[in-house]
């Protein structure tokens, strides 16, 4: 039986900037959580440049699979199932980890999993929430995903609404660097945001038409770009605190929006969080807040397990495997591959 | 000794062992690039036939650059992962070497030259002498013309090969100054052979390293860098 014995997963994500490699037993016991991130090299340019998360992807693989291994105080030999993102991402980045988890899959003929990114963001819930199970709603907000899904079931997920432009976190890059914050932009503005008045401006909050519950971040964005050319031009003072906390505030009540209506209308009563935005502190309050008017348990990764990690791709990966997933050595990188979808 | 070695560096595919004197097996393809899918499954049927037990390499050899960027990251990353798993020594051939080391024994300058598209060419200038390949001008990325400058000054008799061939042919034929010819199919592109054949002579030299050490050589910058670098310059 599947349930008596240990599984035992190293999972590797190299979707965007953090080379990752974990090793997590059942799914949901962290032995090991190595992230080398990139982002100081990227902060040069203002944003994750592609070829450059690639090259460094490749130069620390094995180091952060050997530390992760190390850590584990296992070894290759003790390894049931090797889990690895094979989408969505960047795709020279998401080739580094694909390519390096079936050579190991294949050197030491262990079974390979390829795992959803977006999953992986789903299932760190499960590794601090051990009583967490499906159904359950999640938000999932990042520099690449806004993303509202009913998770049925393990493996099973119904998404509700998505961005239709811009991603939450990638907003939040976008208008740290028009008021000179600079990149990565979520934390710099949740840092100067506790400074300031987030009644100050008024930035609209656009409802997509329709029954859906889909976001828009684009126009919020350029309302912010237009205060600040008007202000500009009127030789009126930016306060660049008020700036930052009345579009973090735009931003936290159009996910709260779809939150309150997809608490109402599904009669869900578990929310779970997930992806780099919500380390968010001014968010994670708001929506633990929503949660509570709704009667619906709030649940939240730590801020170690919203960034991209590979701890949380070893959870889902878990998962996959006891549904009876299994990759061959022909596993590619799916840049674009949707949730739900193989 | 037992090499495995894998080229993906361009259009080519192609994995090979060999076994001291004996170039057990080797798959090689130049159809569609879809190295990422093609790669290991290649690898696992090669090693099928030739009954492979990949714990007695010694070895695993990668042509380590230069090349297509993603392309060598396939190559590297498989061979890293293997290299890991087996806990064996990794060995990073100069791409144009290992192309270079296909014509072993040609009595002309051996000159592959690679596609590395905005008109210029990796590539670099060899010579086979008492059995054994000498670098005159090691693997560099330039423009055609400056290459083909270099072949025209040393007044010799060159032979090209590689996937620039085709993309630098009418450039040459208009340009160059001395005798000179193009290799046949078989000799004329990556192959994962050569790679593991150059191999040998690291092997005995010990020039190996662990897997965690190796990155490839790109002989290039990224473009944001390359456009950083530009930009810093033009501030001085």
């Amino acid at each position: 039986m599947n349930n008596q014995k240990e599984i035992k997963i190293l999972a590797i994500e190299t979707s965007c900037d953090e080379t990752a490699a974990a090793v997590v037993v059942n799914g949901r016991d962290v032995h090991s959580n190595i992230i080398s991130s990139q982002i100081a090299l990227h902060t040069l340019y203002g944003g994750v440049v592609p070829e450059i998360a690639s090259r460094k992807h490749i130069e620390k693989i094995d180091q952060v699979i050997t530390e992760a291994l190390k850590e584990a105080e296992m070894t290759l030999d003790d390894i049931d199932v090797i889990g690895v993102t094979y989408g969505p991402g960047l795709v020279g980045a998401l080739l580094v980890g694909v390519a390096e988890a079936k050579a190991i899959s294949y050197a030491k003929q262990i079974p390979l999993v390829g795992v959803h990114h977006i999953e992986g963001h789903i299932s760190a819930n499960y590794i601090e929430n051990k009583e967490l199970e499906p159904p359950f709603l999640c938000l999932i907000v990042s520099g690449g995903h806004t993303h509202l899904v009913k998770v049925n079931d393990y493996g099973s997920y119904e998404i509700l609404g998505r961005t239709v432009d811009d991603a939450a976190g990638e907003a939040f890059d976008k208008v740290a660097r028009a008021i000179g914050l600079g990149y990565p932009g979520g934390p710099k503005i949740e840092k100067v945001s506790k400074e300031g008045n987030p009644q100050a401006i008024r930035f609209p909050r656009a409802h997509v038409s329709g029954e859906s519950y889909n976001f828009s971040f684009s126009g919020m964005k350029s309302a912010v770009l237009n205060y600040l050319n008007s202000c500009q031009m009127k030789g009126i003072e930016i306060v660049q605190a008020d700036v930052a906390a009345s579009f973090q505030q735009a931003v936290i009540d159009v996910l709260t929006g779809n939150i309150r209506k997809a608490l109402q209308e599904t009669g869900i009563k578990k929310f779970a969080i997930a992806g780099g935005v919500a380390s968010n502190g001014t968010l994670r309050e708001a929506v633990k807040n929503v949660c509570g008017s709704y009667g619906a348990e709030f649940y939240s990764p730590s801020p170690i397990l919203c960034t991209d990690n590979a701890a949380m791709i070893g959870a889902a990966a878990y998962y996959d495997y006891l549904a009876g997933v299994r990759s061959g050595l022909d596993l590619n990188a799916v840049p674009n591959l949707k949730l739900g979808e193989r | 000794m037992k090499l495995l070695a894998l080229d993906s560096s361009g259009l080519v595919a192609s994995v090979a062992v060999i076994w001291d004197e004996i170039l057990s097996g080797e798959f090689t393809i130049d159809h569609k690039i879809t190295h990422s899918q093609t790669l290991l499954p290649m690898l696992e049927e090669l090693a099928k036939v030739i009954e492979l037990d990949l714990n007695t390499l010694d070895a695993v050899a990668v042509a380590g650059g230069p090349g297509s960027f993603t392309g060598l990251r396939i190559g590297s990353a498989t061979a890293k992962g293997l290299a890991l798993a087996l806990e064996k020594p990794l060995i990073q051939i100069p791409t144009v070497d290992a192309l270079a080391y296909n014509l072993w024994g040609h009595k002309d300058i051996v000159c592959p030259l690679m596609d590395a598209r905005r008109n210029q060419t990796y590539t670099g200038l060899y010579r086979f002498c008492d059995g054994r390949m000498q670098t005159i001008k090691e693997q560099c990325a330039v423009d055609i013309s400056t290459i083909i400058d270099e072949i025209n000054q040393r007044k010799e008799a060159a032979v090209f090969l590689g996937d620039g061939v085709p993309v630098f042919k009418n450039y040459i034929e208009e340009h160059i100054l001395v005798p000179y010819t193009f290799a046949p199919p078989h000799l004329s592109r990556q192959r994962a052979g050569a790679v593991a054949a150059l191999a040998r002579e690291y092997y005995k030299e010990g020039k190996m390293m662990d897997s965690a050490s190796y990155k490839p050589e790109y002989l290039r910058l990224s473009q944001a860098e390359r456009e950083r670098m530009e930009k810093e310059h033009a501030k001085d």
